[in-house]
């Protein structure tokens, strides 16, 4: 095949210009560093492999099997959502096509580079709700980023309603993932104190009946104590985090609209976003419609 | 299906309209390069039917509430099986876009290209070459 025949049957998911990873022949996008997504999903993957080993085969006799079946199906909503939030795409914003850009230097005026000279910052006003608002025109992607978006240094995408870029998952957060997101921070908080309980409550259990103190329970269940410290660690900086985005949720904003809020005058700190209740804005956020990914990249 | 434009065709593009939100809505600005192709009352017609279609999609309504409950409740597995709500009405949308440019833009060298393509991002209208449309 020549070179043109070659990019013209080109996958978009295989001409894609940003940086994220894509795996299953363009159906699942992850960002651009997935290390530490590899690291959150080891640590969950071990620690609850330690529970069953160790916790769930004592506490299904001692105390009840209900415990390992809602340990099993916690577990399986972590990993579920963790994979959604990180194999989702976030609202990637599509670059404009060649005939787009040109179309918009037309309406703005001028070309986009003249003899390496720095470009006038472009924005457009527009109300919204009320609120003033001015759009950016983003040079990498070429467009004017819509109220909300924001460009990923990381992933060199802008995407829609972005949160902020999670290394724990690998991925933008953002308009199609947060909510994936949101319900993963909680089942993790969820998970570790269900963890952190039961380990706990395996050593009191095993030191009650042994008679040979704590210390002795720690000799016969070691793999207890070991999910019990990481879960206990894990467990302050995820319910801070979620605690974090409930209220976010609440309030309609993203993490990205809060940094800027701390730093905005008071004249415009009013949000055009919230649908005015705490209820309405979780519903929007967590149950609203969900748009589908904005390029197709397995064709 | 889509038809694809031919590959030097002049563009016009139709830009998202932001004033209400980020809600899917574009310009009902009647562009001037369509002056002497097609009539102004057609074309706000079919961005209004459009803008209308969008606003189905993203309207928070009690059923879809409840999909996305659901949906939560089985951590996500069933729309691996089924099409949201948005996609179905995308479907609907594709068809509406597929009938107006046969019923009207393709008879007047026009060609509209389905948003979903641009990312929901833009509508772009094609003119046609009259000698290549075919």
């Amino acid at each position: 095949m020549s070179v043109v025949e070659v990019m013209s049957t080109a996958k978009k998911w295989e001409v894609f210009p940003g940086k994220n990873k894509f795996c299953c022949n363009g159906r699942l996008i992850m960002g651009n560093q997935t290390a530490i997504f590899y690291v959150t999903l080891f640590l969950i993957v071990i620690v609850t492999g330690l529970f069953f080993g160790s916790d769930c085969p004592y506490l299904a006799v001692r105390l009840s099997p209900a415990i390992p079946v809602a340990g099993i199906l916690l577990f399986l909503f972590v990993i579920s959502f963790l994979l959604h939030t990180s194999c989702t795409d976030p609202g990637i914003i599509p670059r404009a096509t060649k005939e787009e850009a040109a179309d918009l230097e037309k309406q703005t005026g001028g070309p986009s580079a003249v003899c390496g000279r720095d470009l006038p910052l472009r924005t457009r006003e527009l109300t919204i709700n009320g609120v003033l608002f001015k759009l950016k025109y983003c040079q990498t992607c070429r467009i004017f980023r819509p109220p909300r978006a924001s460009h990923c240094s990381i992933c060199d995408n802008c995407v829609e309603r972005f949160d902020h870029h999670c290394p724990w998952v690998g991925n933008c957060i953002g308009k199609r993932n947060y909510r994936y997101f949101y319900l993963f921070l909680v089942s993790v908080s969820m998970h570790c104190i269900f963890i952190c309980a039961f380990s706990v409550t395996t050593l009191v259990l095993i030191s009650i009946e042994n008679e040979n103190g704590f210390v002795a329970a720690l000799k016969t269940s070691p793999g207890s104590i070991v999910e019990a410290v990481i879960a206990f660690f894990s467990l302050w900086s995820v319910i801070g985090l979620a605690g974090f985005h409930t209220y976010l949720v609440s309030c309609n904003l993203t993490t990205n609209e809060d940094i800027k809020k701390n730093s905005a005058s008071k004249s415009d700190r009013r949000n055009p976003f919230s649908r005015g209740s705490l209820c309405s804005n979780y519903c929007e956020v967590i149950c609203g419609p969900t748009p589908p990914r904005s390029t197709t990249f397995t064709r | 299906m889509a038809r694809l434009p031919p590959a030097h065709c002049t563009k016009i593009f139709v830009q998202r309209d932001y004033c209400d939100g980020t809600a899917v809505k574009f310009q009902t600005k009647f562009p001037q390069e369509l002056e002497d192709r097609v009539e102004r009352h057609i074309f706000e017609e079919t961005v209004h039917e459009l803008n209308a279609f969008y606003l189905e999609a993203e309207t928070l309504s009690t059923r879809i509430c409840c999909e996305n409950c659901l949906a939560c409740l089985t951590a996500y597995v069933v729309f691996l099986c089924m099409d949201t709500h948005y996609e179905k009405v995308l479907k609907k949308i594709g068809r509406f876009i597929q009938e107006q440019n046969n019923s009207i833009y393709i008879p007047r060298g026009l060609l509209l290209i389905d948003p979903a393509e641009r990312g929901l991002r833009v509508l772009e209208i094609c003119i046609l070459v009259d000698d290549n449309s075919r």
